[in-house]
């Protein structure tokens, strides 16, 4: 078989998982598409370096670096722009770019007072957000997160809690609140 | 859920994920039954997992955007096909690979999977097909007792129909395929976001194996009162056989 119809035969059908996870990493629907369409175009190119094998991860760990490197030129382009830091504080939030400062806690009660999960796993630090959205709503293992995200399944792990604590506990947050 | 278990909790996720073995989930099951705030954050994961994979939207590729990738990759694959590519790329002619290209395009939709032989493989060129073209339903409804007649005078057989929404399975409707060149029975089932499709043949079809993968999909396959069945989907295998199971079951 060819090397393009064997891309079109393991990569093409995973269009929808790559979206999906462009679309929860940059929340923009347009930069998602753009990202997706990027991704696609690298993944031709670097499909002569694909070894069979799980070709979903393959793709997502592409479209998860295309979307970093996305995040990251809009974000220094936003910062050489005066325009951009005045509404910084509404505007810039599909943007950012995770800051292991960030506490994600004290990020989601921020915006947790709307209340609906979606918007709470969206105001989750990128690397967390990233984890649950593979685990959740692709399932896959913690080897194949491990994979896309490129560290060690130890932290996969803890990530993951650490995005279900600060869910459950704005959650509880929101409970009392009503009480 | 501090105190002497803290190590526990990601032992406990792992257990909600699937992720342990039979002996430390033994483990587990153990102590958590003893614990009781064990017992709330293995419950609170739980809750917490199912809730996401039901409010959460699952972001599928729309449609303009699967167009776009085509045009934009097919034109590449011309490429690639051709043998004198580099003396290709050296010239300034643009006119020809241009056109070249949308005519790839125009048949790549029919082609996003190319079957490499094997009845398993056009099974799943038929699924993803149904899932690119938005073309998974002819017949809309949970209602077993319309999508059966709905096959009537569209096959010579008459395909058994069976809704399983009491087991988290939804009949979603059906659809006309074709599976070498005859026309064939598709039963859609939803699950959570993943879709399900049972494509039904009388027994004459050349079967395959009971059980394989094909890019990232799984296929199960059954026989059953003279009909073959073969369940395909991007659901995980074990959930996909337990689907099966209840089908033949029912």
């Amino acid at each position: 078989m060819t090397v393009p119809a064997e891309f079109e035969r393991t990569v093409l059908p995973h269009l929808n998982a790559a979206h999906n996870l462009a679309r929860w990493l940059v929340r923009e629907p347009a930069l998602a598409e753009d990202v997706v369409q990027d991704a696609m175009v690298r993944a031709l190119s670097y499909f002569g370096t694909y070894r069979g094998g799980d070709a979903r991860a393959w793709l997502l760990r592409i479209v998860r670096n295309t979307a970093y490197t996305t995040m990251t030129i809009r974000r220094r382009t936003a910062m050489t722009s005066l325009d951009a830091a005045a509404s910084e504080t509404e505007a810039s939030a599909p943007f950012q770019v995770p800051d292991p400062a960030d506490d994600p806690e004290a990020a989601l009660a921020h915006r947790q007072r709307a209340g609906t999960l979606e918007q709470a796993l969206a105001a989750l630090p990128l690397e967390l957000r990233e984890c649950l959205v593979l685990r959740e709503l692709e399932e896959l293992s913690y080897k194949q997160i491990a994979t896309i995200t490129d560290v060690a399944i130890g932290t996969v792990m803890s990530r993951l809690w650490r995005a279900r604590r600060a869910l459950m506990q704005g959650r509880d947050r929101a409970e009392e609140g009503m009480a | 859920m501090d105190d002497g278990c803290s190590e526990m909790r990601l032992l406990i996720q792992a257990d909600v994920d699937h992720e342990l073995g039979p002996a430390e989930a033994a483990r587990v099951a153990a102590h958590v039954e003893g614990c009781g705030s064990c017992a709330s954050v293995h419950a609170g994961l739980e809750r917490l997992s199912t809730r996401l994979q039901s409010e959460l939207p699952y972001h599928r590729a729309p449609e303009a955007l699967q167009a776009r990738i085509v045009k934009t990759v097919a034109p590449r694959i011309t490429e690639a096909r051709r043998p004198s590519r580099w003396q290709r790329l050296s010239r300034p002619s643009v006119a020809a690979p241009f056109g070249a290209g949308f005519a790839l395009a125009a048949s790549l939709a029919l082609f996003f999977v190319l079957p490499s032989g094997g009845v398993q493989d056009s099974v799943v060129a038929g699924h993803i097909r149904g899932l690119q073209a938005g073309h998974l339903l002819d017949v809309v409804s949970t209602d077993q007792h319309t999508v059966k007649p709905w096959f009537n005078g569209r096959l010579d057989y008459a395909p058994p129909v069976k809704d399983l929404a009491v087991d988290g399975f939804p009949l979603a409707g059906g659809r006309l395929d074709y599976l070498a060149g005859h026309p064939i029975a598709v039963l859609v089932y939803q699950h959570r976001q993943h879709v399900i499709d049972v494509f039904v043949a009388p027994e004459s079809h050349s079967a395959g194996p009971s059980e394989s993968r094909s890019g990232g999909f799984n296929v199960l396959r059954w026989s059953r009162d003279g009909m073959v069945f073969w369940a395909v989907s991007d659901l995980n295998a074990e959930e996909l056989a337990t689907f099966a199971q209840l089908w033949q079951a029912s």
